[in-house]
């Protein structure tokens, strides 16, 4: 009883109430989605709403038996729980069913499964546990390598199940390890990349490679001029080049059709509305038309009308554009920042670097999500398949992110204690 | 002191989440507040999305004569959502459907997707279309889209040109441009010119109010793409010749190919039974398909490249010409139709023996050319049997069979020169010899060609040497003028060899079997075949190319189950070459016979 009490007491109920806000919001919206005459009880279950309830209700009960559990159960096993992940990883690649062109899924009667939801959780679990441990010092090789492993292998295994947006999310774990001390360089040598990558599918890599190596003959003047810095200049110019030139490769011979007209679409090379284009041209439309007020619930047209497939998962942002408006989005953008700074807040507080690197785990992989998401119906991002969590219908994807969420949740409440 | 440090690190990160929170919000307000391109002006008005289907392209003969068109159709498409109260019994009667079949469309359509547009009734006649159009405001939901169907002005031709039907599921997976409801050619030029033929769809957006009715385009036409036309293809056949050589054909199960030898151009191209090529477009296709493909005499089968065949005696040129290329036979060559020599096979036909290439040519001696072969695979002195017989086929080979010619008709049989490892697998390794294979020599046994490949062989014959890869399309686009080029193959035998072969041809035409069957003026040079059929009566086989100097026009004719080539398929090729050359007939007592004649 007195321990009951403690557990309450100590549950950080602004992370549960904007848990909550986001769920009912999203599923509103899903009710607006899909709204259909003849089914039109939000309860009704042959419709996706109707489910969407049921994962809720499953959810929340997800999340007490998690606030029930011993906390140390999650920093004891998190290797285990890891471990089992990569399991089901495998054993999806080798079993699984594939769905709309990735093998993600387990299929147990109407019941399905996607094992890459559930694999975020535990590889935060395993950071944190990795950086829990004795001799972590982030300037030796072994503490920076080893994190790279724990994130490669469910990443690998992911894409191979031809699921790319869910292998990109372990990209988010970069964060961590800021955190934990990595170089800011790194971040920023990150950006660079990024920046070279695009731009050479933008222009060519030609162009690009010209570009460098100007700037790199105009950095030539400013350095001191010594044998090791014209070398390392050089080694730098030569990696630069190499690299632009695999992505232009990478890009003609590893990518499908389809992703390479979606990159294209995007860059702005190719105008297909039919297409690749189509899907972020109506999510557009659909947003657009909502205004500033919105044009009110159920009063949708355009997101029930055009694009069906993903109008109550991956674009499920073009419901809330349209019928609550610039007033709607800008509540969800503020609910999700809040939850975000909240988390990392949150997570300043704990005393023991687990409950630490697991909060900023859950931050990273939360915002990768919102921003890829929201930032693909609105035309900022290519248009990458991943859930907006808490958002997004779909059972495993709302009970992944409550997990996720929830354990944190969980350890917050021990966050005197050091586990 | 680090992990202090480390700390201030959470303001960076807070930092960079406000910063893309914030663009977020900029970006949306820009969306939603600032353009106005993406409102809906008018109140609630619903975007209506219609695919512009493209018309395929046209389909010409060489003389751009007009073989396939295109006829104006009217699918009836239905948006669940929109549909509201109306007199549904009315709408019924003019679509000529139960009330029954109604509801069921729109449960079909509903499930489908309730704001989505599904096909509600297809191809409805102009008739029909009429009556609709004035009333189609009364039933909100409910528009027309434009389609075109294939239509073919004589009906010749149909398994060249192949037919058009819906995409399947399986094509909608594998190639985003095709939609459910889409045409796609499925054979023939249809289906290996789909890309060129088939042109690309556009889409329009229409804004459409709350009585049914288009008000005009959405962001005056911004997000519309235009359909381009597909582009009109021009044959290389000569379709009269096709019309006459099909006339010539009915009643009969075979195959006419006729090439010009320069160019490789195939003037006709044809398998019998055909159907009419419009049994099998729009409403009706699924019905008369199905009755086609059950037909015992398979018209659907296209014989002139899918029909395998041993090609008997026009294949003993094939043989002489690796004779001579290999020396070990020549002009002087004089081999005897009796006695120990030609054992086991022996002469049923009466003429001078011992006789030489030309004489063996024109009486088709079969002795003559089991002594041949027989020289080839024990002394053409490339080493062993095995490796005689290797280079045996490697020549006969270079002449374009025993393999797919490549074409630009899809579905091409490669029909058949067996390896030395298929003997193996048959006797065993060592275990065969000139003896065993000696049906080759005769052209039986094991080898098989299509009639495509035969006419190619006369080709070869009439080239002295080599061939173009037989094609039929010879242009794209809006010009008659050839902007198709193909290879050019040449045979890995001598041209003077083949000089000696075509005059025994000759010889066949003017003292020979094919000496009856002049065709008017013309200088043909020929060979009869006669092809073991163990299922039947045999196969009757002429191949020929005219005229003999010049030649213009390649020819093979296969007629299944008539017994001697020079019955059925010789008459017929004869008169083939006389019409495509003296544009008409004067032989109108052969020309009678032929057309009238049934051999099934
Ligand atoms: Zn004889």
């Amino acid at each position: 009883m007195r321990d009951r009490k403690e557990i309450s007491g100590n549950i950080d109920w602004t992370l549960v109430f904007l848990y909550l806000a986001l769920v009912i919001i999203g599923w509103i919206n899903i009710y607006g989605a899909v709204y259909n005459e003849d089914h039109s009880s939000i309860l009704d279950i042959s419709q996706s709403y109707g489910r969407q309830l049921i994962w809720i209700v499953t959810s929340l009960f997800i999340g007490l038996v998690i606030i029930l559990t011993d906390a140390r159960f999650f920093s004891t096993f998190a290797y285990l729980i890891y471990g089992s992940t990569l399991l089901l990883l495998v054993g999806v690649l080798l079993f699984g069913n594939t769905v709309s062109g990735s093998k993600s899924w387990f299929h147990i009667g109407s019941f399905g499964l996607q094992p890459a939801e559930f694999a975020k959780f535990a590889t935060a679990l395993a950071m944190a546990k990795f950086f829990s441990s004795q001799h972590i010092n982030i300037k030796e090789f072994r503490t920076r390598f080893i994190p790279l492993i724990i994130l490669g292998v469910p990443a690998v295994l992911i894409l191979l199940q031809n699921d790319t947006g869910s292998a990109l999310v372990y990209s988010a774990f970069v964060l961590v390890l800021y955190r934990m001390g990595l170089s800011g360089n790194y971040l920023l040598f990150g950006v660079f990349v990024a920046v070279l990558a695009i731009s050479t599918l933008m222009v060519g890599q030609y162009y690009v490679m010209g570009f460098v190596g100007a700037l790199a003959i105009v950095l030539l003047f400013f350095i001191k001029r010594n044998r090791s810095n014209i070398l390392n200049l050089a080694g730098l110019l030569l990696l630069a080049l190499g690299f632009i030139f695999s992505v232009e490769y990478a890009f003609d011979h590893f990518l499908g059709d389809h992703q390479k007209t979606r990159i294209n679409v995007l860059l702005g090379k190719e105008l297909d509305l039919k297409g690749a284009g189509y899907n972020v041209n109506q999510s557009k439309i659909a947003i657009g038309s909502g205004g500033f007020l919105g044009k009110g619930f159920l009063q949708g047209t355009q997101t029930k009308y055009n694009f069906v497939p993903e109008q109550s998962t991956d674009f499920i942002f073009c419901t809330v554009g349209e019928e609550w408006g610039f007033i709607g989005t800008t509540v969800v953008i503020v609910l999700f920042i809040l939850l975000l700074a909240r988390i990392i807040n949150v997570a300043e507080r704990q005393r023991s670097p687990f409950g630490l690197v697991y909060g900023y785990g859950v931050a990273s992989v939360l915002f990768f999500h919102f921003t890829i998401n929201i930032g693909m119906t609105i035309g900022l991002v290519p248009v990458i398949g991943i859930p907006l969590p808490f958002f997004s219908y779909g059972g495993s994807s709302l009970w992944a992110f409550t997990i996720l969420l929830f354990i944190f949740i969980k350890l917050d409440t021990k966050r005197a204690s050091l586990l | 002191m680090a992990s202090k440090t480390l700390a201030s690190r959470r303001q960076s990160l807070i930092a960079i989440f406000l910063v893309v929170g914030f663009v977020f919000i900029i970006r949306l307000f820009y969306l939603q507040v600032i353009d106005e391109s993406y409102k809906n002006s008018a109140q609630n008005n619903v975007l209506r999305y219609v695919t512009q289907y493209p018309a395929r392209g046209l389909i010409y003969d060489r003389n751009g004569q007009l073989l396939v068109y295109n006829e104006a159709v009217y699918d009836l498409m239905v948006m669940p959502s929109q549909v509201t109260q109306m007199d549904t019994a009315e709408f019924c009667r003019l679509l000529d459907i139960s009330l029954e079949g109604f509801r069921e469309r729109l449960k079909k359509a509903k499930e489908y997707s309730r704001f989505k547009p599904s096909m509600f009734e297809k191809q409805l006649s102009k008739e029909t279309y009429g009556f609709l159009e004035e009333k189609l405001y009364r039933y909100p939901g409910f528009y027309v889209q434009p389609r075109t169907l294939r239509k073919y002005p004589k009906p010749i031709a149909s398994h060249l040109l192949g037919y058009v039907g819906e995409v399947n599921q399986q094509i909608i997976d594998k190639n985003p441009y095709y939609k459910s409801g889409d045409y796609i050619g499925i054979s023939g030029i249809e289906k290996s010119y789909e890309e060129l033929l088939r042109g690309i769809k556009g889409i329009k957006v229409r804004m459409v109010d709350v009585h049914n009715r288009e008000v005009g385009s959405y962001q005056d036409g911004l997000l519309d793409t235009i359909a381009v036309m597909g582009k009109d293809l021009y044959l290389t056949i000569d379709a009269e010749l096709q019309e006459y050589g099909e006339l010539l054909m009915q009643g009969k199960m075979g195959s006419v190919v006729a090439i010009e030898p320069s160019t490789g151009e195939i003037l006709a191209f044809l398998s019998s039974p055909g159907y009419d090529p419009n049994l099998l477009v729009g409403r009706v296709r699924g019905k008369n398909f199905k009755f086609l493909s059950e037909d015992p005499v398979k018209p659907l089968l296209n014989r002139a490249m899918m029909g395998q065949y041993p090609p008997g005696s026009t294949f003993k040129m094939v043989n002489d010409l690796v004779g001579l290329e290999e020396g070990v036979l020549n002009t002087k060559t004089r081999y005897s139709c009796q006695g120990t020599g030609s054992s086991p096979i022996r002469c049923t036909h009466s003429h001078q023996s011992p006789l030489d290439v030309y004489v063996a040519i024109e009486q088709s001696c079969n002795p003559f050319h089991w002594n041949v072969y027989r020289s080839i695979l024990s002394s053409s002195g490339h080493g062993s049997l095995r490796e005689n017989y290797n280079n045996w086929r490697r020549h006969v080979m270079s002449m374009g069979f025993g393999k797919k010619l490549g074409t630009d008709l899809g579905n091409e049989l490669s029909g058949s020169i067996p390896s030395a490892e298929k003997y193996d697998a048959i006797y065993g390794k060592g275990r065969w010899n000139a003896m065993t294979v000696r049906s080759l020599s005769i052209g039986q046994g094991e080898i098989l060609a299509t009639p495509l490949q035969i006419a190619n062989s006369a080709a070869v014959m009439a080239n002295r040497g080599f061939y173009y890869v037989p094609h039929v399309v010879r242009a794209s686009g809006d010009s008659l003028i050839r902007s198709i080029n193909y290879e050019k193959v040449t045979s890995t035998i001598k041209p003077q060899h083949y000089e000696v072969v075509v005059e025994g041809m000759r010889q066949v035409a003017t003292m020979g079997t094919a000496r009856w069957y002049q065709p008017e003026g013309i200088s043909m040079c020929g060979k009869t075949g006669t092809a073991e059929n163990p299922h039947g009566d045999d196969h009757s086989l002429f191949m020929a190319f005219a005229p003999a100097e010049k030649p213009v026009i390649a020819i093979a004719v296969v007629v299944e189950n008539s017994g001697f080539g020079s019955t059925w398929a010789l008459p017929i090729a004869s008169l083939m070459i006389e019409k495509y050359i003296n544009r008409e007939v004067k032989r109108k007592d052969v020309e009678e016979r032929m057309i009238n004649g049934k051999t099934y």
